[in-house]
């Protein structure tokens, strides 16, 4: 068995109430040591209120390759967006 | 520039008409300015070389922090303790942002790590270097960090996503570093005849050094083409090295110190200072192994990585066993 600690990532929430969000990886032997590391290396300067850290083996992540399938099919849904519909500015705010 | 003679990999650039159809697509999207993911489509010499580039920065922010180290317990104030201690730790950060990107190309830390400790792999020539006097700090954060922003901003638009990501950090934590360095000069250059004369004294023996960091003259410089064409490398070596003497030299006469190249002029056509280069002969044996420091720089770093395996096999060896509890108590 490697003896290289496993690798987390490190996501944090911002002072404004965002989501959290990647802000990069470590190591740590557990999730305890990986939350103290985030801690240290990824909140210096008041960068965040939260932290989560997830081994990285478990995230499932989406191909290069599906692309594609994945996303196209929202190109042609343009009404999706509101700048599809035309409302007269007399209708009022909306 | 913390990566200098980074060997690119493969023959030079190739002509459209000798490329694959992969290798099209994927110039084309560098082209576009568009970033390479860890799991894209790569060819295997962008890869190797982004590890050598990569691994080399990484490795240089990690042995950086010993010439500061040195000074950490002798600090002159507990303020000035604490700033740089800080200093020191936004490094070891640094360090760590690098690993993480240089990982995503499929080398691990293990082996990084390994590649520095058996010299496999380099790091800056610049911390082969000793740091003499307390004045050493402020020459190192104002040149040596000076330096190394010169080269990291331009590569936050490197086109591998996780470099460039990695650079954006660093690059917003660096400006501290210089302006640390440069508050301690001024205040040694501002105060007793002894503490300017060790300004004077750290500034020249950096000077030099700092200019080496950039890399050989164009003129000398392996092919760096295709490091270019890949948008791994941005700017020629000298290119840099002009901005950073043309942003230095009112930096030393501001602290009323004297330039240690008494050769330098401004060159009005030019718009920028004509200098000396640094001596080349030096530099190669400092990169060598033949500097001050190497071999004090190795130890430490090797001394380091065996004095705590224990330690990491240690908190390993309890992770696993409270997993294995927990496993059994569900
Ligand atoms: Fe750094
Ligand atoms: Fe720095």
């Amino acid at each position: 068995m490697s003896n290289e600690w496993p690798l987390w990532e490190v996501f944090i929430r911002g002072q404004h109430g965002m989501s959290h969000r990647h802000v990069g990886s470590l190591h740590a032997a557990d999730a305890e040591s990986a939350m103290m590391n985030a801690r240290d290396v990824y909140t210096r300067r008041n960068e965040g209120v939260s932290i989560w850290v997830v081994e990285a083996a478990h995230i499932a992540a989406s191909a290069p390759g599906d692309k594609g399938p994945l996303f196209e099919p929202a190109n042609s849904k343009v009404y999706r967006h509101p700048t599809f519909f035309d409302i007269p500015d007399d209708a009022g705010a909306m | 520039m913390y990566a200098q003679m980074v060997k690119t990999a493969g023959t030079g650039v190739k002509k459209p008409k000798d490329m694959t159809a992969e290798e099209k697509a994927f110039q084309a999207k560098i082209d576009r300015n568009e970033k390479i993911e860890p799991k894209d489509w790569m060819p295997d010499d962008y890869r190797a070389t982004l590890i050598r580039q990569i691994g080399q920065h990484a490795h240089s922010e990690i042995v950086g922090q010993l010439p500061e180290g040195n000074w950490l317990t002798r600090a002159p104030t507990l303020e000035r303790k604490a700033i740089l201690l800080a200093k020191v730790q936004d490094e070891a950060g640094h360090g760590l942002y690098l690993y993480s990107a240089c990982e995503t190309l499929g080398v691990s830390r293990d082996e990084l790590t390994e590649m520095l400790l058996n010299g496999k792999m380099k790091y800056s020539s610049i911390f082969n270097y000793p740091t003499l006097n307390w004045a050493d700090m402020g020459a190192v954060g104002w040149l040596v960090d000076g330096a190394a922003i010169m080269n990291q901003v331009p590569l936050q638009r490197t086109s591998y996503g996780p470099y460039s990501r990695a650079m954006v950090r660093i690059c917003k934590e660096e400006s501290f570093h210089q302006r640390q360095g440069y508050a301690i000069m001024m205040k040694m250059a501002a105060g007793t005849a002894d503490q300017k004369r060790m300004a004077q004294d750290a500034l020249d023996r950096l000077w030099f050094p700092s200019l080496m960091m950039f890399g050989p003259s164009n003129k000398e410089s392996v092919h760096s083409e295709q490091s270019m064409a890949w948008r791994i490398k941005i700017n020629t070596n000298d290119e840099l090295r002009q901005k950073f003497v043309d942003q230095t030299v009112p930096q030393i006469e501001f602290l009323g110190l004297t330039c240690p190249d008494k050769d330098i002029k401004w060159n009005e056509e030019k718009g920028g200072y004509d200098y000396t280069d640094p001596d080349w002969s030096e530099f190669f044996a400092v990169l060598k192994g033949n500097g001050p420091c190497n071999k004090d720089r190795l130890a430490a770093r090797n001394a380091a990585w065996k004095n705590g395996a224990w330690v990491r096999d240690a908190m390993l060896a309890h992770a696993r066993k409270k997993a294995a509890r927990k496993a059994v108590a569900a």
